[in-house]
Formats: structure tokens, C-alpha cells, sequence
């Protein structure tokens, strides 16, 4: 360590030196992309979930999203482990995590070379200078030093000794090496807190609980965040800093949640709403684990979670625990989703009610276990022995999980069949401005639940409306009967392979699921119903397709968007919102899933895809692009 | 929270869990006879711990024994291959108050199924186990399964088996399971008495019942059926009483070191005192691990519940927790979760 060195390079002209050294203005924007990055072990997570606190109280919308690597700790200075989270707030509603950011921190060589491209041309690049040496340059693949080949020009550079300046900020309190380096990522806090303007008292409040056990740690890691501050105001590195109004969001109480942590309440809610104790049979697997560890801590709920041995037991307990009468849920990700094909083949001919959540993640196979990706629309559609349809729904953003979940659990309910829940790692693992509501203002469930010692039960009889058949749950008098993977005669429910009541229970389970959209709300359409381009996207895409379209309406454009949170049954005004438009653009993160569904559903249509499938979601640049480029064809 | 049921007064005949579907296993099959028994067992079950006949649930997997549920006039599933256990642990666990049967075989358990059937010995849920063991895959028309002999030929095994087999009571056991017990689908008495300490004993009990498929594997239990041999090649264990077997009752097991070792009562100076007495409840698996590796010609198959330990079930640890957390969580409703921790007002 070079001991007392505290320089701040600019790479920038003279002229803008100089506006530097004036007084800090304060310029109000309307949003900004803030981008952490370092090290695995650098506490960029904690970081930016501390700066998203500040971001709440200070009333801006936001959503924020981790990119982290799928090792738990690659080899330390290598791109392998470089764990990263961004935040998009703002004045305005927020609806993704930002394309590019306007400020990137990076904390060594490897994060800066491995977050470069998520940086806007003229960004503030903030980074740990003390990191760039010669070894560590030569780990992330550098040839030459980046902060000195002026390859960074055009961006705002500021180079600051990070550790160095750490340890002159805690060198009077007794603390060993390994605690004070631990405590650097809260000098970048610090100095992010003094360029949005931020106060650090939530932040205060939060290392006085987390570390209640080691006032030496809290006292520490106060000193260091208020180091960085003081640091960016008295040496002004910056030559303004910024400030965003408050949101104007919808008056109420407001929280912070992640898809995973939302998909897991909305299931929660349903329960109480539903009056039926909650089952969750499930095997962990990125990026879907949350959701099970979520449950687990809510036994009070009378919430049982089993940890199964495998996919299938976890899906298959929770078939016994919805047989038995509970709300039953089961957790995965897409190769989990293979291994309990047969499984759900067994609840849709045994017509009992469950959640299958799918977070979708990169595939095939192992895929990218940490990235997103909208591919297994097929597998939840068709992946199964049979004809066996189940409905399929959609998540379209983390705070619609809640909402989406909720819906599942009432739909499996109230029409007895299972349903897919499809997220994703991008929604999953994204969190949200999510606005506090009162359990009692979401619609009633009621499942279909047979009364002890009914005379007119029948296992296969069914309701005139919903086609749904009847809950009888054992240990209820009057009412015993076998379920089983085998056909059923329609409505006694004994064994049968009739050639004509095979055919006839087929199709009843068909028209079953396709009834569901009786009960479902409308396609809507984001701008005008006859614009010169409809996009369409389903799921998880709809924060960046409602930005894209948005900002294009707002140019003047001819365009509108309609988002699919329904795709099995799809709403019943699809056709006729279709049909409107002479030009449909499909977006999805596939090789064109859904769009083939369309294509299959209603072929009278045309139809153009735009696909990604790079881990990665779409970004609003990229979106406009192709739109005008149709739009001008 | 304790969740055995109090014994109530409950009387149960056979026919409350007769059913009026036909029974279309093949004539001969050891089958038949493990129905019956089952149908006699249960208002037996339901006298001794309070079950009323809407509180018995069937699960079976695939295979010919997992047809059962359609044969009871019970609450009943027929699952899919292989996962007949987690099918009614999920059962168990989202309502202990049920009396929950399992119905399996030995390819059902031991190969498609043989992971849930570990886990369910090591998990201990309170459920009654049955796996129909006749080394042979029936339903798919006569196939190795993974407790046929080595050696044996079969359709998929036409110059002899190349595999060694499995052993499920070594399984139960290596997987730290707390109770086995072995029956033979041609001793009704036997069945039922095992079929009853199998219900009475609460946690997961694993019954072994070797079973006779008469067209695809016939006799092949032979050497312990066999009217001139099984004397000698069965033993019926009972908790308390010495280890004897025999048409005379003067063989008897014994330890010799380390080993298991049949010796005749009067020979060698052999007295009644040298003989082992079985106690299935004791936690050392060494003897309950040697009694179910026993098979003829050098001892006799072990019959009877060969161990019964007593531990804490998986539905009761689970549901303790769920009334210990009612008591101490600040969470009584959702609508107090959701307004925990960091939250903020917008006006």
C-alpha cells in the first residue's frame, strides 16, 4: 500500500477541469442507470441493495438487478468472478433495469473490462485504482493499464484509492486488515450517496442492527461510507451532482420485492384467501431457490415446505398433499421442469389443483443457470405424454408475480387443474417498487370442495360451467373414492378404456382448460388499436417492450404494444385485438416460441419475430432500432 | 403437537373396505391373498387407533401390486412408476390425521423408485409401507427386476442375470430406517399380525412381503414355501422370545463372534440360554442388519417385524414447528408480512 497518495485523475480536458473545481451544482434529472461491480467477495450486492434503500427513501420508482456469476467464487480478480447489480431509478414509473449505465463502479481490472459494455459512452466510471496493478491487470486480461492508455476518454474517469483511502478512514479504531478491506465497497457507497444527493441515515440505521453484536464493525463501516462522501464533496470530483424528484407514484405504502420473494407471497395470499393450508414440495434450483427458502420461513402461515430428494418427488408430494386438500405448490426451473413432465400428466388426469412456478433460465440443459431467458414456452405448453393441456401463465414483471401467483392458485382451484406459473431469472431474481395491498381486496377463491355425506358426488361429475370436477378431500365422510393415472369413465371415475369415453375425457379436459378464458381479462392494447405496428410480447419482456413503445409513441410514432400475461387460454378478444393491425411484431428472448403458438392458433394472421436469446433481456435501445426499421420499411 | 389420534370407539367390519370393482390380477397370484389380509387388517387398525374408514388412504406406483387402491373401498391414488413415497409423504404431511398405506413392488421400490424409497426409511413419515417382493417385473411380462437372483434367466436376462441383487430389508435399514418387517403373501395369519404392528408402530414401517407371480417367476420363493423345506428355512421372530425355528422348535439362531450362526438345541452342549432372544426395538441395526441378509440354504429367512424403533415422525416434527411458530412469529397475516420490514410511506 503506497501509504498516504490521495490523487484524482481526470482524463478530461482542461476546460472541464475547471468547471470541476467550481462549486457543485445539484442538476436535476429525470432517471439514471447506476451500475456496481467488483469482486465476488466485494459486497457489491449489499451495496446496491443498501443504495435501492436510500433510492425508496428518497421517493424515486426503481428496479434493480443483480448479475451475478453461477460460481460461488470464481478465482478472485478474474472476469469469472465479477458479481455486478444495477439500479434504474426515477422520477418517472420505472418500468426495467436500464439498458446502459450512466455510472459504473468498478472495484478492480476485472470488473471494469467485464462491465464495459453495460456503460453509456459518456459515463462516470468510478473505479478502485489501488486494484490496478500488474497482476491484477494481467488476471482480467488486460494488456496495457485501461486508466492510462486513454482508452476510457469520453467517459467521466474518476480514479480513486479506494482501499487505501479505507484504511486511512478506520486507521484509529483497532481493526484487522481482513475487516477493513471488507468495508471499502461502502467508500464507493459514499461517494455515490454525495452524487445523488443521498442521505445516509437509513444506512446508518442498517449497519447498527446487522452488525447489533460489533459496534467496532458498525462504527467502522459509518466512518468509511461518511470517508467516501466527504471525499467526493471536498476534492469535487464531479462537476455537479444530481438530484431526482420524487416518483409520482400512486399514494399509499410502498416496499421493496423481488419476482421470486413476490411469487412466493402472491401463493401465500392465495392460501389465506382460499382458507387452505399451503404444500410446496420442491428441489432447489437456480434461479427458482427463493421462492422455496422464502416459504420455509413462513410455518406460522401453516406453510409446509418439504425439501424434496429429487424434481419428481417434489412435484409428486405435492400431488398427495393436493389430493389431501392442501394448496399445493411446486417450485423449479426448466431442466426441473423436464424432470416432472410425467408428474403433471398424473394432476391433469387426476384433475387436482396445484402451482407449477417455472423460472425460466438459459437452456438447454444446464444452460446458463444464472440467466434469463423466456425458452421453455413449449415445454409448459406441450412438454408432456398425451394430450394434456394445463393452463399457462405469465408473470410480466417482479411485482406482477405477486399478482400472477395469486391468480394461479385461484385458477387451479376453481377450475381443479394444474396450472404453470412461467417467471423468469430476470423477474425472478429483479426487484420492484411494490405498492402494499390489503389481502382482502383480492378476489375471493373459492374452491370447488365437497361437503361430508354429498349424495350427488361423483369423482368425474363435473360443474356445468367450468367443467371443473369436484374437491373431495379424504378423511371426508361419505365421499371415498380412487384417483389414478389411468383413464377414468366420465363422471363414476372407475378404470376404464372405453375407446369412446377416452375420446370424450380428452376432450372434457381440453374444453376445461380452454373455458378458463371466460375467466381471464382482455388482451389490452398499450396506443392506438389500429397502429401502423403492434409489438407483442408475453411475459417478462414487458417492462422493456412498454419502455420501447412508450418512448417511441412519445416521438410521435405510429405504434402500440400488447402484452400476454395469459397464453394458454389466451384471452378471447385475441383475434379481434389482432386483427387490427397490419403488421405484428413478435419480441421474445427464444428462438420464437410464442410466435409459432400464434401462428398455430390463428394462422389467418402474418406474422414478424425479433428474437434474443442471450441470457440477457432486450434493451430499449436495440427494441427502437428495429421498430423504426420497420416503420420506415 | 402429538398427532396420533386418541383411540375413540370404532367399529369397522371387513366389507366397509370391500370394493365393488372386479379384481382382474391372474388367478394363483400371491395378490388376492395380500388383499384380503389388508381388508382384514383395517378395522383393526381403525379399533386400535381411532380411524374412521374415511381416514384410509391407498397410494400405489405402477406395476401389478399398484392396482390395489382400484381393489379398496378407501380415498386412494394410483400414482405413476416408481413414486408411490412421495406421494404419500405429501399426503402425510398435509394431514397427519389420515392413516396412510403404500402399496408398491420390487421394481416399483427398488429400481425406478429406489431413491424415494431410501429417503422415506431415512424421513420416517408415519405411513405403512408394503412392497410386494416378487423379484420380477409382472405387469411388462417378465423382466429382471432388481431383487432377482444373479444367474437368473429372464426375457431381458437370457443368459442368466449379470446383477447382483438387492436385499430391501438391508435397504430400510442402511437408510437408517426404524422399521422392517418380512410376511409371505401364503401365510394369511402371519400377514395380518405384521400388517397391524405395522400400523401400530408410528413412523415410516417398510414391510417386505415376498409374493408368488404365478405366471412370470412361479415358486420362486419355493425353497422358503415349500412344504418339506420351510420348517427349516423360515423363522418367525417375535420381540421377547428366543430365536427358534424348526418342525421341533430346537433350532435356534446364536452368535458366534462377529457372525450369525444356527446351531440345534441339545448338540454341542447348545442350551436354550445360548440362544438370541429378538429385541426389534433397539437402535443398533448390527443384529436387525444380519437377520434380514439371512437367507436358505444356510439360515432361514427372518419373518416378522425384525425392527421397530421408536423416533419422531416426519409429519410431527413438522407440524411441532408449524404450532411453535403460530406462538412466536409477529406475522399473524399476510397483511403483517407485507407491511414488515423496510417500507415507506408516498403521499
Amino acid at each position: 500500500m503506497s501509504g498516504k497518495r490521495i490523487d484524482v485523475i481526470l482524463p478530461v480536458p482542461l476546460t472541464v477541469i475547471f468547471s470541476v473545481m467550481k462549486k457543485d451544482k445539484v442538476v436535476e434529472i429525470e432517471e439514471a442507470v447506476v451500475r456496481f461491480a467488483g469482486d465476488s467477495g466485494d459486497g457489491m450486492q449489499l451495496t446496491g441493495s443498501l443504495f435501492s434503500d436510500s433510492t425508496a427513501f428518497a421517493g424515486n420508482d426503481f428496479a434493480t438487478f443483480p448479475d451475478f456469476p453461477s460460481e460461488i467464487r470464481a478465482p478472485q480478480g478474474t472476469v469469472s468472478g465479477v458479481s455486478g447489480f444495477q439500479i434504474h431509478f426515477g422520477h418517472k414509473n420505472i418500468y426495467t433495469t436500464g439498458d446502459l449505465a450512466d455510472v459504473l463502479v468498478a472495484m478492480n481490472p476485472a470488473s471494469l473490462i467485464a462491465n464495459m459494455k453495460w456503460a453509456k459512452n459518456d459515463a462516470i466510471i468510478i473505479v478502485n485504482s489501488d486494484e490496478f496493478t500488474e497482476k491484477n491487470l494481467e488476471k482480467a486480461g488486460y494488456k496495457e493499464n485501461p486508466l492510462e492508455n486513454n482508452s476510457l476518454s469520453g467517459h467521466l474517469l474518476v480514479q480513486v484509492p479506494l482501499s487505501t483511502l479505507t484504511y486511512e478512514a478506520v486507521k484509529e479504531l483497532d481493526l484487522d486488515n481482513k475487516s477493513v478491506m471488507k468495508s471499502k465497497n461502502m467508500f464507493a457507497l459514499g461517494i455515490i450517496y454525495y452524487l445523488f444527493n443521498r442521505d445516509y441515515t437509513k444506512t446508518f440505521a442498517f449497519f447498527e442492527s446487522k452488525f447489533k453484536k460489533n459496534p467496532l464493525i458498525v462504527e467502522a463501516n459509518k466512518k468509511v461510507l461518511t470517508a467516501g462522501y466527504n471525499f467526493a464533496e471536498t476534492l469535487e470530483v464531479f462537476k455537479n451532482t444530481f438530484r431526482i424528484e420524487k416518483a409520482e407514484l400512486e399514494k399509499g405504502r410502498y416496499r421493496n420485492v423481488t419476482g421470486n420473494q413476490a411469487t412466493a407471497w402472491g401463493l401465500m395470499a392465495a392460501a389465506e384467501r382460499s382458507g387452505r393450508n399451503l404444500f410446496l414440495g420442491s428441489y432447489p434450483i437456480t434461479p427458482a431457490t427463493d421462492i422455496l427458502q422464502e416459504l420455509a420461513k413462513h410455518k406460522q402461515f401453516t406453510c409446509i415446505t418439504q425439501q424434496a430428494e429429487d424434481e419428481i418427488a417434489g412435484i409428486v408430494s405435492t400431488i398427495g398433499a393436493s389430493y389431501a386438500g392442501s394448496m399445493a405448490v411446486t417450485t423449479t426451473s426448466g431442466p426441473g421442469l423436464s424432470l416432472k413432465s410425467e408428474a403433471i400428466g398424473l394432476a391433469i388426469m387426476t384433475e387436482l389443483p396445484m402451482v407449477i412456478v417455472d423460472v425460466q433460465r438459459g437452456g438447454p440443459s444446464t444452460g446458463l443457470p444464472t440467466k434469463s431467458e423466456q425458452s421453455d414456452l413449449m415445454q409448459a405448453l406441450y412438454g408432456r405424454n398425451g394430450d394434456a393441456p394445463c393452463i399457462v401463465i405469465a408473470a410480466t414483471s417482479a411485482t406482477d408475480a405477486f399478482y400472477s401467483a395469486y391468480e394461479a392458485a385461484k385458477l387451479a382451484m376453481e377450475h381443479m387443474t394444474p396450472v404453470i406459473l412461467l417467471t423468469d431469472g430476470s423477474i425472478g431474481n429483479g426487484s420492484e417498487v411494490f405498492k402494499i395491498i390489503k389481502t382482502s381486496d383480492l378476489p375471493a377463491i373459492n374452491p370447488p370442495i365437497v361437503e361430508a355425506n354429498d349424495p350427488e358426488y361423483k369423482p368425474y361429475k363435473r360443474d356445468p360451467e367450468t367443467l371443473a370436477r369436484r374437491w373431495a378431500i379424504p378423511g371426508t365422510a361419505g365421499l371415498r373414492h380412487r384417483l389414478g393415472g389411468l383413464e377414468k369413465e366420465d363422471i363414476t371415475g372407475n378404470v376404464s378404456h372405453d375407446p369412446l369415453n377416452h375420446e370424450k375425457m380428452v376432450k372434457l379436459r381440453q374444453e376445461k382448460v380452454e373455458r378458463v378464458a371466460n375467466y381471464i381479462s382482455d388482451l389490452k392494447v398499450d396506443g392506438a388499436d389500429d397502429a401502423d405496428l403492434l409489438v407483442v410480447g408475453w411475459g417478462s419482456t414487458y417492462g422493456v417492450l412498454m419502455t420501447a413503445v412508450e418512448e417511441m409513441q412519445a416521438e410521435g410514432k405510429s405504434i402500440s404494444l400488447a402484452q400476454f400475461k395469459h397464453i394458454m387460454p389466451m384471452p378471447k378478444n385475441t383475434l379481434e385485438v389482432l386483427s387490427k393491425f397490419k403488421r405484428i411484431l413478435v419480441c421474445e428472448n427464444n428462438m420464437g416460441q410464442f410466435v409459432s403458438y400464434l401462428r398455430m392458433q390463428f394462422p389467418e394472421l402474418r406474422y414478424e419475430q425479433y428474437n434474443k436469446v442471450q441470457g440477457l433481456p432486450f434493451m430499449v435501445s436495440e427494441l427502437k432500432q428495429k421498430f423504426e426499421s420497420l416503420l420506415n420499411e | 403437537m402429538e398427532q396420533k389420534i386418541e383411540p375413540k370407539a370404532i367399529t369397522l367390519s371387513k366389507e366397509d373396505f370391500g370394493s365393488d370393482q372386479m379384481v382382474k390380477w391372474c388367478p394363483g397370484c400371491g395378490d388376492h391373498a395380500i388383499l384380503r389380509s389388508v381388508e382384514n387388517v383395517f378395522p383393526k387398525v381403525g379399533e386400535e387407533l381411532g380411524y374412521k374408514k374415511e381416514d384410509f388412504v391407498v397410494v400405489s406406483g405402477i406395476g401389478c401390486s399398484s392396482r390395489f387402491p382400484y381393489y379398496m373401498n378407501t380415498y386412494g391414488i394410483h400414482g405413476i412408476h416408481g413414486r408411490p413415497a412421495p406421494l404419500a409423504m405429501g399426503i402425510k404431511l398435509a394431514n397427519p390425521k389420515l392413516s396412510v398405506w403404500l402399496i408398491s413392488g420390487d421394481g416399483d421400490s427398488m429400481a425406478i423408485g429406489g431413491n424415494h424409497f431410501i429417503h422415506i426409511a431415512r424421513r420416517n413419515p408415519d405411513i405403512n409401507y408394503l412392497m410386494f417382493n416378487n423379484k420380477i417385473y409382472g405387469l411388462t411380462k417378465g423382466q429382471y427386476s432388481p431383487t432377482t437372483p444373479k444367474g437368473q434367466k429372464t426375457k431381458t436376462s437370457p443368459q442368466g442375470s449379470f446383477e447382483a441383487p438387492f436385499n430391501p430389508g438391508e435397504l430400510v435399514i442402511g437408510a437408517r430406517g426404524k422399521f422392517f418387517a418380512r410376511a409371505l403373501d401364503s401365510n394369511p395369519k402371519l400377514m395380518q399380525d405384521v400388517f397391524l404392528a405395522a400400523a401400530l408402530h408410528h413412523g415410516a414401517s417398510i414391510v417386505e412381503i415376498l409374493q408368488n407371480c404365478v405366471i412370470f417367476n412361479n415358486k420362486i420363493h419355493a425353497l422358503i414355501t415349500n412344504k418339506e423345506t420351510k420348517d427349516d428355512n423360515q423363522i418367525v421372530l417375535e420381540a421377547g422370545k428366543p430365536m427358534l425355528f424348526g418342525k421341533e422348535k430346537n433350532k435356534g439362531l446364536k452368535l458366534d463372534g462377529t457372525k450369525l450362526k444356527v446351531v440345534k438345541l441339545g448338540e454341542d452342549g447348545v442350551t436354550l440360554d445360548d440362544i438370541l432372544v429378538h429385541d426389534p426395538t433397539t437402535e443398533d441395526a448390527g443384529i436387525h442388519m444380519m437377520l434380514s441378509a439371512m437367507a436358505p440354504p444356510e439360515f432361514p429367512a427372518a419373518f416378522g417385524v425384525i425392527r421397530a424403533v421408536e423416533g419422531e415422525t416426519l409429519e410431527d416434527a413438522v407440524w411441532n414447528s408449524v404450532e411453535h411458530e403460530k406462538e412466536v412469529s409477529p406475522y399473524k397475516t399476510m397483511d403483517d408480512l407485507m407491511n414488515s420490514g423496510n417500507t415507506w410511506e408516498i403521499d
